[in-house]
């Protein structure tokens, strides 16, 4: 397995994604085709990450789970960026294509993180003995789907979809901003405690393992949120009257 | 020369929830002029006075007042207008006189207490201005908005249903008020259902029907 | 007739929610006691072993505080619901920077209030000390409900419409306030009890940055909540 072959996996999303974006008569399939690709991604990292990579010294064959763990927490923390930055964009100029987006990552984001934490937990526990702990990336992490559902909960109770828009806007860059702060108290945390992180020295076939299930899931979270885009558009479009056609005749006051 | 129009709606549209309550309205109001603005219950008149008060914006087009487009100049046009609405915005557990208090310290009103004192006085309800409003009627929760909204003296004047809830007797005040804030110069909107009253006061008619404007016979 | 200043405007928003709370005191100390009936419910469910309660009266301190802070901030947006209050102060006019931070302050020292009175309660149910460092003690506290009130005030302007607002503004708060709690509980036990590492200024700290944090954030995102725009 070459150690190029994750970046080369990395260039064919790139292309799909560019395409979709760039060529607006593809955005019909390109997701479908993302989706398949990404298939064929994932049976062969089932092969690498099963089979082809050695056991780990320490954690022996339960750490084959992170190859899947790990992509899916950092498709978390992408769709997540993806929803703060349509927030972002939402407050500075109101657009219902950036609502779609935002409501789209969000779901997505929660999907993949919850899917993190459960296996996180499940691969934590033979190997910690617990089934949690004060790790800053698991609380960080935690914290932001905690925020998250909360935001999600809050846009269904919303009924007026413009105050939705706006208001999941401001409840999602409130609860961005606190991924930095818990990172990092709770990084202190543990330094103050000498509580040791644990380390994680994986050699280059794991390493290339691991990159490939993250271009892999890279497929997944396009194809999901293209998808989810669409479902929120047409959402809108139906439960929302068109604008107003000009006046049937001249009325004078 | 001429001043600019008090009211001018371009093209205005307003969604509430996923309907349209306003379809592209274009109206425009001297200053100093006075409108009647009637209409069914759900025609669009408490938003449109509602979009005009600067307490919502539209969805589509643009309002200017005195010349200035209210999303983007809300705070240089909201000291000069006022919003006499169903909705009272008083403070349930404060008294008459703290309510009407905290509206004078607001707007930088000098000597408040003498004002707010002579304002109740006005309107009858010196000798309970100690009382939370709590334990007030309708009527009465009505006459503390009116001594709030003559502290503002305003330039334009947004009525939405001033006669509801008034006895005959303040009925016949809330007529005298409006005479004069137009003798002070100010700008009139007025809904109300009493077309008789309406009319007698005013210049100019606006009649809404499903949030569109609509010619009156 | 001269315009109002933001500080001026955020100082008349406080004076009126003082106000309001004193006139309707008797909210106040139904809160009062649901705290304490809190930190009762935390000895009894520990147990009764002192040196245990001791160890943790920082955590069921902060705890009793944070489940009365959703009370006290569901009621700070309730009052200004009820006649629609909220928009008559916008169009008194106020500027809606002057509205957050009257209510993040009026939030906050109702917390402080509270925080005040329940810390005999922690001396009498969990046998702590009061005395090794009352002044940074008092800093804990200051800042640590500033913390609830800044994002809580946000959350709460949004939460007092929605459906199902009981549990909203829990649900948007809570996840947000843990790097905080995980503060302010540090910083008062290191105030309480020994702090050999000397870690109780940085605990400091760290709560001044989530204060400063969340105020800037929040001075910039509640007007877009408030104003109907």
């Amino acid at each position: 397995m070459p150690f190029w072959s994750p970046l080369a996996l990395f260039a064919v999303v790139l292309a799909i994604v560019v395409t979709h974006l760039v060529v607006p008569s593809t955005r019909g399939w390109m997701w479908k085709l993302s989706a398949l690709v990404g298939l064929g991604a994932l049976a062969l990292l089932l092969f690498l990450g099963l089979i082809w990579a050695p056991p780990e010294a320490f954690m022996s064959d339960v750490g084959r789970i992170l190859y899947v763990h790990v992509p899916f927490v950092w498709m978390c923390m992408v769709a997540f960026t993806l929803n703060v930055g349509c927030a972002i964009a939402y407050l500075m100029k109101k657009s219902w294509r950036t609502d779609a987006l935002a409501e789209s990552t969000a779901e997505i984001g929660v999907m993949f993180g919850a899917g993190g934490v459960l296996m996180g937990s499940i691969w934590a526990r033979p190997t910690w003995g617990v089934w949690w702990d004060w790790d800053p990336r698991l609380i960080s992490t935690t914290v932001m789907l905690l925020a998250y559902v909360g935001y999600l909960a809050f846009r269904s109770f919303t009924e007026d979809p413009e105050r939705r828009a706006t208001w999941s806007a401001a409840v999602s860059i409130l609860g961005y901003v606190s991924l930095p702060i818990v990172w990092f108290s709770v990084r202190w945390w543990n330094s103050l405690h000498q509580v040791q992180s644990t380390s994680q020295s994986l050699d280059s076939q794991m390493k290339i393992v691991m990159w490939w299930g993250t271009v892999t899931m890279l497929f997944f979270l396009f194809a999901f949120v293209v998808k989810r885009y669409e479902i929120a558009r047409s959402r809108q479009s139906t439960a929302l009257e068109a604008p107003p056609e000009a006046p049937r005749q001249e009325v004078t006051a | 020369m001429s001043d600019p129009p008090a009211i001018e709606l371009k093209d205005v549209s307003k969604r509430f929830g996923p309907r349209w309550a306003i379809s592209r309205l274009s109206f425009t109001l001297a200053p100093g002029r006075s409108l009647l603005l009637t209409g069914h219950n759900g025609s669009g008149k408490t938003t449109l006075l509602r979009m005009i008060a600067t307490a919502t914006f539209p969805t589509l087009g643009a309002i200017e007042l005195f010349g200035q487009e209210t999303r983007r100049h809300r705070a240089d046009l909201r000291p000069k207008v006022a919003l006499l609405s169903h909705a009272n915005f008083l403070y349930e557990d404060l008294t008459a006189a703290q309510n009407l208090s905290l509206a004078a310290q607001l707007l930088g009103t000098d000597a408040p207490a003498t004002k707010v004192a002579e304002l109740l006085d006005r309107v009858g309800l010196l000798a309970r201005a100690n009382n939370p409003v709590r334990q007030f009627s309708a009527g009465m929760r009505k006459r503390v908005s009116i001594a709030r909204l003559l502290l503002k003296a305003p330039k334009l004047a947004l009525l939405d249903e001033p006669f509801g809830e008034l006895d005959p007797a303040g009925i016949t005040q809330m007529e005298g008020l409006i005479r004069e804030l137009q003798a002070q110069g100010a700008t009139v909107v007025l809904a109300t259902h009493l077309i008789e009253q309406g009319l007698a006061l005013t210049q100019e008619r606006l009649h809404l029907e499903q949030g569109r404007k609509e010619k009156v016979s | 007739m001269k315009p109002v200043g933001l500080l001026r405007g955020a100082w008349l928003v406080l004076k009126k929610d003082w106000q309001l709370e004193w006139r309707t005191r008797a909210r106040l100390t139904a809160t009062v006691f649901f705290s304490l009936c809190t930190l009762l419910l935390f000895s009894f469910a520990m147990g009764p072993g002192i040196d245990v309660l001791r160890a943790h009266a920082p955590g069921y301190l902060w705890l009793g505080i944070l489940f009365a802070s959703v009370l006290s901030l569901g009621e700070s947006f309730r009052v200004e619901a009820e006649n629609q209050s909220l928009t008559g102060l916008l169009l008194a006019p106020v500027d809606a920077r002057s509205i957050f931070l009257g209510k993040v302050l009026g939030n906050a020292t109702l917390l402080f209030g509270l925080a005040l009175l329940l810390l005999p309660v922690t001396v009498a149910l969990y046998d702590v000390d009061l005395s090794r460092n009352p002044g940074l003690l008092l800093v804990a506290l200051a800042l640590g409900c500033l913390g609830i009130a800044a994002p809580g005030t946000v959350y709460s302007a949004m939460s007092s419409n929605a459906r199902a607002r009981d549990v909203m503004l829990p649900l948007l708060l809570f996840p947000v306030l843990v790097p905080m709690l995980l503060a302010a509980v540090s910083a008062t036990r290191f105030a309480l009890g020994k702090d050999v590492q000397e870690q109780l200024p940085s605990w400091l700290k760290l709560l001044t940055a989530f204060d400063l944090i969340y105020l800037s954030v929040g001075f910039l995102v509640f007007p877009r909540v408030v104003e109907d725009d």
